[in-house]
């Protein structure tokens, strides 16, 4: 199971080629909507290259819950294998 | 000039003369084509007779930022770089709530498009086929729709009097103009962001005209491709492009002390009522459009004394237009055909050969048609061939005919 802190950085790829937050801004507390701007078509896209960087599914009902970058860390860390 | 005429203070565009009207407009009294080859491998891939096409001078992804332009469809990115260089070009300042210089509420967006974003449709159904649906772009839909172009510049420039995307093909440019000159008149808004935008050049796209007969196969010699009202022309070349006027009612340009270029006195629009792609032999619906224009403007056939042509370059549309001409103005007008250096620009069409029809007004010059070789004899008009004409005017009409026979023309006065 990979360190929160590296999924923390390829979380951050990700937002930052997806939305064009730079890396170093997408930071655990951040939350994805009211922080970073990011809107939910953009959530979406996030979570697709999320599930096959990490290889975990983040099911619609589940994705709903992510608000921070953090609970997005966490939930990633608890279901990778 | 009364205080509820609807002037021109704004002017933007990116065509395949270049990224900008400045460019466009000396190219096309340069006498430059913007037609070129097809440098795609699909046009061999699918062995299509047409390989060429006019081609954006320069590509939008460079005026665009990454992140904003994955989200947009090709034909909204052209929408877009147009809407914002005519708006900076009219002296506006940035869109924001607490700006003064125009409210939301009172401004508005017309913007036409023949089609839309066929390249994301194109592109999301091979993701689909190839990746399953978690490929497919949530985007999908607000980048094919054939309202995003204008809905994207509404949204961008803060407009909240109405956003319009009128669909009448080859005229949808036009129309998104006198739409925008509707909202004016009927003071719905004092100031419109109006134009057309296009970019479709695609393998389904180039098929589709070729099999319906509509475009040239001259593949050796692009330059030479487009030449309305030749002797020698075998259709029209298809391009992409876009164009935007920042209309606006007249008291409210002189309040805010904006520069003017001219008038857009009046616009006439009838429908055929003939053929899908064919337009009337006796141009009927032509000559009323022009005669309309004419009359909504207070003026007589001649004072119109240059017409920018629809003619694009098919055997039987460049006649049909020349006849409804002369019978709508006389043969005194002096005519051009741009769509022989910009090739066919559908929905971007009437918006920028709108522009280059106002320009002529403003500079008193109007550009040669390119490629005229030899002049058809059934067309029995003074066109501009070899070098620009310098010539005074006070007004002009630009004509645009879609498939299915929708006929528009804008009438433009000096200011």
């Amino acid at each position: 199971m990979a360190d929160k802190a590296e999924l923390l950085t390829g979380l951050a790829e990700i937002v930052e080629e997806v939305a064009g937050v730079a890396k170093d801004d997408v930071t655990s507390e951040k939350s994805f909507v009211d922080d970073l701007d990011i809107d939910s078509l953009s959530m979406v896209e996030i979570a697709v290259q999320a599930e096959d960087k990490f290889g975990v599914k983040i099911p619609d009902d589940e994705l709903a819950n992510l608000k921070t970058v953090g609970d997005a860390v966490d939930y990633v860390a608890a279901n990778s294998k | 000039m009364s205080n509820t005429d609807v002037v021109i203070t704004g002017i933007g565009a990116t065509t395949p003369l270049g990224p900008d009207v400045t460019s466009t407009w000396d190219g096309l009294l340069a006498g430059r084509s913007g037609v070129r080859a097809i440098e795609a491998d699909w046009a061999e891939t699918y062995d299509l007779p047409v390989r060429i096409g006019a081609t954006l001078a320069e590509e939008p992804t460079e005026r665009i930022p990454r992140v904003q332009a994955r989200r947009l469809d090709r034909c909204e990115q052209v929408a877009l770089i147009a809407a914002w260089q005519a708006w900076a070009d009219a002296g506006f300042e940035l869109p924001s709530d607490e700006r003064e210089d125009v409210e939301p509420e009172r401004l508005g967006v017309s913007i036409g498009t023949g089609i839309g974003g066929p390249m994301t449709l194109l592109n999301q159904d091979d993701n689909l086929e190839q990746h399953g649906i978690r490929k497919v772009s949530p985007l999908t839909v607000p980048m094919l729709m054939p309202n995003g172009p204008a809905a994207h510049v509404g949204i961008e420039l803060r407009a909240r009097a109405g956003v319009h995307s009128p669909a009448s093909a080859c005229a949808s440019g036009a129309e998104g103009i006198a739409k925008g000159f509707d909202m004016i008149r009927s003071g719905k808004a004092d100031v419109v962001v109006a134009g057309g935008a296009e970019a479709c050049i695609a393998p389904i796209t180039i098929a589709g005209f070729a099999q319906a007969r509509t475009v040239s196969t001259r593949n050796d010699d692009p330059e030479h491709a487009s030449r309305p009202f030749d002797v020698d022309r075998d259709g029209f070349v298809l391009g992409e492009g876009a164009g935007v006027l920042v209309l606006e009612r007249a008291d409210h340009a002189k309040a805010r002390g904006a520069r003017i270029y001219g008038r857009l006195a009046g616009t006439g629009i009838t429908s055929d009522a003939y053929h899908i792609t064919g337009n009337h032999p006796e141009g009927i619906g032509q000559v009323a459009a022009m005669r309309e224009a004419i009359e909504q403007a207070g003026l007589t056939a001649q004072d119109v004394g240059h017409v920018n042509a629809h003619a694009t370059s098919t055997v039987v549309g460049d006649v049909g237009e020349a006849a409804a001409i002369r019978k709508a103005l006389g043969d005194h007008p002096v005519v051009t055909a741009p769509k022989s250096a910009l090739g066919h620009l559908v929905g971007g069409a009437g918006a920028v050969e709108g522009i280059a029809t106002l320009l002529a007004i403003y500079h008193g010059v109007v550009p040669m048609t390119l490629n005229l070789g030899e002049l058809d004899p059934k067309v029995e008009l003074d066109v501009v061939a070899g070098e620009p004409r310098k010539t005074e005017l006070t007004a002009a009409i630009s004509n645009s005919f879609g498939f299915g026979g929708h006929n528009t023309a804008l009438l433009f006065a000096a200011a």
